[in-house]
């Protein structure tokens, strides 16, 4: 159905969705919401400013002198590299299966999105478990070749591939959609203006492409800072080992907050950039609804090459680590595993519940922002996505600290009032977990809607405009239809984030909400990887069904 | 559609989700994991009938919990691994004293706090394991002993993030004095083969391998090898017998200072601490139980006798943050 003709009908009707009813027309309840997003989503981020109150000179000069520009320098490093090849092989593979037909490729266009489904950390595990000194490989190499040493992969290329392979799903996703979904007229008028197709890729496909390359290369940045699991697996030292070494060894909190800070004024500072290369750039393109657009058939050499590319990367991200865990789980099956039925339940749980509530706020804020571009809803949006730089840990007690302060506040003051004791209500409940999940999240639904919401163009908007619609039938009727992908893919990517989020959840969970990633924690800070094996294709398996599902939904 | 949305937020926001706890209910927060404490806790329904709640996590954390909760926590009892850790939380007053007979006969004195605030529960030795085949027990001696020449290239050593590294070496700073804990750990630097492990279990493994002859790990991690191979090559020394004796940490369990249930849960870290509990407590993960009249796991017994060092243990955690500056110093990754 064509836009014209969608805006037609909504003229006949009237809007049919309830939840938004509230948003009239003109209706300042979008822009309050976004504000009240952006404010809880700032808690924590205004604890670690609070924490500059508590200056710890000593463990800063300790820090300054011995560890932090080693620190910083392993983790550009480590940026430097895993940027590059999330890049390389999310887009290369976004590409072949969005916009090319070759053998396997409907295969390939899900296959390559189930790594997405393990987390960083069991990745880490795993390939140490199978590459490291005393793993299978090395044992076989040292048998047959004697004359070769031990060979060590805990360095910045082995933590990287493995961080890459973990994290090019954000990357293939996002681009494969923005390839998926380019209108062909623009590849078509390149490929008549006599251009080769890979020349047509790249000067065409690809700039196109840049907003949801750019929205998944931010979100593989930001895990690659905030992440501690994988790289202490590897005893490779980055930022977020400072800030762990702080709190946990030196046993300042404060510490630890601070140098936090330095992990948010960095991510800042990379999306005012990216705000300011993005400058007067427009990305209004889109297919109308209803045509496919032409696949580029690869032949002979070429589409062999590009089955051959697809399987490898299959085959290191998903076959083999896979594999290992299935081996690892078989070799320990014992009868506690039934619990993990109800482990996997709340898993499963949470993260429908945060994805609804996460997505929404996504919407919420995105529209806000389009609607009203400009300097306020641009840092309404950057406030509201900072969660996801911060290490889970570090959020996690942004949130709680402050939340139980008010709760310990309200009750002192109810019973003040009543002389009735009462329970708390946010501490130790599920609420305030999935608020932290919220925040923690908020960025990687954010940036898929932001970039399919972007390219809507204002002519289109000013069409329905002048049609009469405005405010909730604007985005019921255009953009809520025009973003359907994106707006399903940003719910994935929330919903198996929190399935694997670790630290939030142990630190917040209330009692008998254990998840799987928490059972694969216990195993794995006991350095028994092969107990932790089963809870992980546990993981694994639940995390399959969204992202077969999304896969369903936008081919 | 509608309703559904509505009643989700409402049980969210309503806090209907806040589990209530009842009064003869005791809660536990637990750095200690589910699979080391949850046979414990079933054992203790069983016999009084009284239920535990408990939840499980990364000891800081836990402890950044059970204080933002102040007054209003539901925990009675704060279990965690380390010494450390343990002195950290009666440092932060989250913990209350408690003069109990029972616990002072249970425990020795070098495994409690001096101001009764926490107790030790199990006893983790932090030992020399050593290849079989390259290395003979004879050119073993102490902790510092592995920072000599004849090391070299040969040493393996778990990453000086781990806490019970941290403890190790703060207690050389405690008997040595800095300096010269720190020349010991330098020589250990000197020594080493590749670059610290993440896990003791991976250390152990690559001694196994070959890549080194010699690490220090605790001792149930060797158990836990054992277990599932019992002709690996490695085997356990004793170090510091002639001197100091054998590093040992705890871990263990002292009563939130907002307990709604103190005597409760006084009652059940007695309990803990009781002949019929401690066996159970050691063996599940091959420790040493602190009550000395309770005998370790068979395995456990075939590596022999040790003389312990006396040091409180409370030390630790005193010299946790020099100790950590200190190995940052020397490069100890």
């Amino acid at each position: 159905m064509s836009v014209i003709n969608k805006i037609g009908e909504f003229r006949k009707q009237r809007p049919s969705f309830h939840l938004f009813r509230t948003f009239r027309l003109n209706s300042p309840g979008w822009f309050l919401t976004s504000f009240l997003i952006a404010l809880v989503a700032t808690t924590p981020v205004l604890v670690i400013l609070s924490s500059y109150f508590f200056p710890e000179e000593d463990i800063w000069k300790h820090l300054v002198e011995n560890v932090l520009q080693g620190l910083a320098f392993n983790t550009l490093k480590l940026l430097g590299c895993v940027i590059p090849l999330t890049a390389l092989i999310g887009i290369s593979m976004g590409w072949l299966t969005g916009a090319c037909d070759y053998p396997g490729r409907r295969f390939f266009s899900w296959a390559l999105v189930l790594p997405f489904a393990i987390p960083p950390y069991v990745f880490a595990f795993v390939y140490l478990g199978i590459f490291d000194f005393s793993g299978p490989v090395q044992s076989l190499i040292r048998e047959s070749f004697p004359s070769i040493g031990f060979i060590d992969i805990r360095n910045t290329a082995g933590v990287s591939i493995i961080l890459s392979l973990a994290f090019y799903p954000y990357v293939y996703l996002l681009s494969r959609s923005a390839f998926l979904t380019q209108g062909r007229s623009t590849m078509e008028a390149a490929r008549m203006l006599g251009k080769s197709p890979l020349a047509s890729f790249f000067s065409v496909a690809l700039p196109m492409a840049r907003p949801w390359i750019v929205a998944g290369l931010l979100l593989v940045t930001m895990e690659t800072l905030a992440d501690f699991g994988a790289v202490a697996i590897f005893n490779y030292d980055t930022f977020t080992t400072a800030i762990y070494k702080a709190w946990f060894g030196m046993f300042s909190l404060n510490a630890a907050l601070q140098l936090s800070s330095i992990l948010v004024v960095f991510v800042l500072i990379i999306l005012v950039l990216e705000q300011h290369f993005r400058f007067r750039m427009r990305f209004n393109e889109s297919r109308a609804s209803g045509t496919r657009h032409q696949r580029l058939n690869l032949n002979g050499f070429k589409k062999w090459l590009a089955f051959s590319t697809s399987l490898m990367v299959f085959l290191l991200a998903f076959v083999l680590p896979f594999s290992q865990l299935i081996m690892w789980s078989w070799s320990n099956l014992n009868a506690d595993a039934l619990r993990y039925f109800e482990y996997a339940q709340n898993t499963f749980i949470l993260g429908i519940v945060t994805a609804s509530i996460t997505t929404l706020g996504a919407i919420i804020i995105a529209y806000s922002k389009h609607s009203n571009p400009g300097f306020t809803m641009e840092w309404n949006a950057r406030l509201a996505t900072l969660g996801y730089a911060l290490p889970g840990t570090v959020l996690a007690v942004g949130i709680y600290i402050p939340a139980a302060w008010v709760d310990n506040k309200l009750l002192d003051i109810f019973t003040g009032i009543t002389g009735v004791k009462m329970d708390p209500l946010l501490q130790g409940s599920l609420t305030i977990l999935i608020i932290a999940y919220v925040i923690r999240f908020m960025a990687a639904g954010f940036g898929s809607v932001d970039s399919s919401i972007n390219r809507i163009t204002p002519s289109i908007i000013e069409a329905a405009r002048t049609m009469g619609a405005t405010g909730t039938a604007l985005l019921k009727r255009i953009y809520l239809p025009m973003t359907k992908t994106g707006v399903l893919t940003a719910s994935i990517f929330v919903l198996v984030d929190v399935m694997k989020e670790m630290p939030i959840t142990l630190m917040m969970r209330p009692f008998n909400w254990d998840t799987l990633a928490v059972k694969i924690f216990e195993y794995t800070s006991e350095g028994e990887w092969e107990l932790a094996a089963l809870p992980a294709v546990g993981l694994i398996l639940i995390g399959l069904l969204p992202v077969l599902f999304i896969i369903r939904k936008t081919e | 559609m509608r309703k559904a949305v509505l009643s989700l937020f409402l049980t969210l926001f309503l806090g209907i989700n806040v589990i209530p706890i009842y009064a003869d209910e005791l809660v536990v927060y637990s750095a200690r994991k589910e699979h080391l404490i949850k046979p414990l806790f079933d054992a203790y329904t069983t016999k009084t009938g009284i239920p535990i709640k408990y939840v499980t996590g990364k000891a800081g954390a836990l402890l950044e919990r059970l204080k933002a909760e102040g007054p209003m926590t539901p925990a009675d009892l704060f279990i965690t691994v380390d010494a450390g850790n343990l002195w950290k939380a009666a440092q932060e007053v989250v913990l209350q004293p408690v003069e109990s007979e029972i616990l002072k006969k249970n425990i020795p004195s070098h495994l409690r706090d001096p101001q009764n605030r926490w107790f030790g529960l199990s006893i983790r030795a932090r030992t020399i394991v050593y290849n079989k085949d390259k290395v003979s027990p004879s050119d073993l001696d102490s902790y510092s002993s592995l920072g000599d020449p004849k090391w070299k290239g040969r040493l393996l050593l778990r990453t000086s993030k781990k806490v019970y590294n941290q403890s190790l070496v703060a207690s050389l700073i405690a008997e040595k004095g800095e300096t010269a804990a720190e020349k010991v750990v330098a020589s250990w630097i000197e020594n080493l083969s590749v670059a610290p492990f993440s896990s003791d279990t991976k250390a152990l493994e690559a001694v196994m391998a070959g890549v080194g002859d010699v690490t220090v790990v605790n001792t149930y991690y060797l158990g836990r090898l054992l277990k599932k191979n019992p002709n690996v090559p490695l085997a356990i020394f004793w170090p510091n017998q002639n001197g100091t004796g054998v590093h040992v940490n705890v871990s263990g369990a002292g009563i939130a200072k907002h307990s709604k249930n103190r005597d409760q849960a006084v009652k059940l870290l007695e309990w803990l601490s009781s002949d019929e509990a401690q066996g159970t407590f050691a063996s599940l993960n091959l420790e040493y139980a602190v009550n000395s009249s309770v005998k370790p796991d068979p395995r456990v017994a075939a590596w022999g006798e040790f003389k312990e060092n006396p040091i409180n243990v409370a030390k630790y955690g005193e010299h946790q943050t020099q100790a950590i500056k200190l190995m940052d110093r020397v490069g100890y990754k």
